[in-house]
């Protein structure tokens, strides 16, 4: 067991101290958010019952865009200085490695996000229960962007303009998250059970913490080649 | 053992597909011609007017055409990715890149039939159908696949990125599929249902396939044709290329 959780958890630490010297990373993601979210209200007007309803959705489109934001950085900086081709020459597994780095991106891009979003939901009049509701969701989904993210950004690493093609290749891959999360939302609002958006999220969390890792491995293995 | 009858290995390198490509294209050229031209004179023709939507409909013998298709070359293409990752051979990874454009073209043009139809039959362009939508997603999805081909200078790496991300689509697509039709029911949106088709005539079935099967030789004339272009691009600097290809 060792074998796994040494490695990986030495992999989240190395990130996450990473993103303690680099604050302003941190920083501009979670802005990023507060200020698209805040935005929309200023083009679509300010009744409520309209806000209400958009609400969901802006908060939830409003994360995936904050997560991709710094999506691109999760290998480029170890690309570029050698750090990735150590990795992967290592003993230990690089998959595991690479695991711990997607949970790094998680903690520093995901958490803040969905710590911030019930902060903003207020500013949409969403219920008490919505915004549980809302969290919950976000807690489910936004490991999801991270780790179907990371398979793009293997993808696109030191590619010619790989920011703007990281988003056209992932974006589309995020609409299931962005459906069954901001439905959850939606269907909390309209008084109907969440259980199914829910159940469905996490099969999607599930099969992506499953297969994420892999195929972000085999795509940076390419990249190294 | 028996010899077997066809050695299907020779065809895998560039060096002897590059001639058969040649030998294939002028017969799936004129099966392309014949059936096209028979299936249209079907659609104009023969096929009857239908008692609802009037001369109109008749843009379904394209449109339902392109949207087979559209579907079907993205799985000949995760097909071949998977050739390309499991194999390592190059020519798997020439013809996934070479479908790529062939099946962005038919989702365009499924999308754009669809909408000229959706005018006059439905009062809109567009309307946030779940088949409509999934279709638009899956454009995106070649989009994105023409577009990290050509960002990456190494062929080799742009193969099987290529590969890997094809395969990555073809796992999203029916969860896309799925979740975007869940998605229309709760929102009720389109109040047009596509799904409940009225029985179809005969003839129109018969139009429809032929059609189908139009394109299906069409796809596989130009996919050859391209395939031809990228084997002479990569293998420009090969000895035979200079010997047989170039004279």
């Amino acid at each position: 067991m060792s074998a796994f959780f040494v490695p990986f958890k030495q992999s989240v630490q190395r990130d996450l101290l990473l993103a303690a010297r680099h604050k302003t990373e941190l920083i501009t993601a979670l802005f990023f958010f507060v200020i698209v979210v805040n935005l929309l209200p200023l083009g679509v007007g300010p009744d409520p019952e309209l806000l209400r309803k958009i609400a969901p959705g802006i908060l939830w489109i409003g994360a995936l865009l904050a997560t991709l934001l710094g999506m691109q950085r999760m290998f480029a900086p170890d690309h570029a200085d050698g750090t990735l081709e150590q990795m992967a020459l290592s003993p230990q597994s690089f998959t595991v490695l690479v695991a711990g780095k997607i949970t790094a991106h998680w903690l520093v891009a995901g958490v803040p996000v969905v710590l911030m979003a019930p902060l903003l939901g207020l500013q949409f009049d969403l219920s008490a229960r919505s915004l549980w509701v809302l969290t919950l969701s976000l807690l489910l989904g936004t490991p999801v962007l991270s780790l179907i993210g990371s398979v793009g950004a293997a993808l696109t690493l030191g590619v010619r303009g790989g920011g703007v093609l990281l988003s056209l290749l992932i974006l589309p891959l995020y609409i299931p998250a962005l459906i069954f999360g901001a439905g959850a939302v939606e269907a909390d609002l309209a008084g109907l059970s969440i259980e199914g958006h829910m159940s469905l999220l996490a099969a999607l969390a599930v099969l992506s913490a499953f297969f994420g890792p892999w195929v972000t491995t085999f795509a940076l293995r390419i990249a190294l080649e | 053992m028996n010899a077997p009858l066809i050695n299907w290995y020779k065809f895998s390198s560039p060096a002897t597909f590059y001639p058969l490509a040649a030998k294939l294209i002028p017969w799936f050229t004129a099966a392309t011609i014949l059936l096209a031209a028979v299936g249209l004179w079907i659609s104009f023709f023969v096929a009857p007017t239908d008692a609802q939507q009037g001369e109109g409909y008749r843009i379904i013998f394209v449109h339902v055409a392109a949207s087979w298709m559209s579907m079907f070359i993205y799985c000949v293409m995760a097909f071949w990715s998977a050739m390309c990752l499991s194999f390592n051979a190059r020519l798997s990874g020439m013809m996934a890149s070479a479908l790529a454009p062939t099946g962005a073209m038919f989702a365009f043009l499924s999308l754009l039939t669809g909408s000229l139809w959706g005018k006059p039959m439905w009062g809109a362009w567009w309307v946030w159908d779940a088949r409509l939508t999934s279709q638009l997603i899956l454009f995106f999805l070649y989009l994105g696949f023409i577009a990290l081909q050509s960002a990456i200078d190494d062929p080799r790496r742009a193969d099987k990125a290529g590969a890997i991300l094809s395969l990555v689509g073809v796992i999203n697509v029916p969860i896309i599929y799925f979740s975007v039709q869940w998605w229309n029911t709760l929102h009720q949106g389109a109040s047009v249902s596509m799904t409940k088709s009225p029985s179809m005539a005969q003839t129109m079935l018969w139009g429809m396939l032929i059609m189908a099967l139009a394109f299906w030789a069409y796809s596989i004339t130009m996919a050859l044709l391209r395939v031809r272009c990228i084997i002479l691009e990569r293998e420009m600097t090969n000895e035979w290329v200079k010997k047989n290809a170039l004279e």
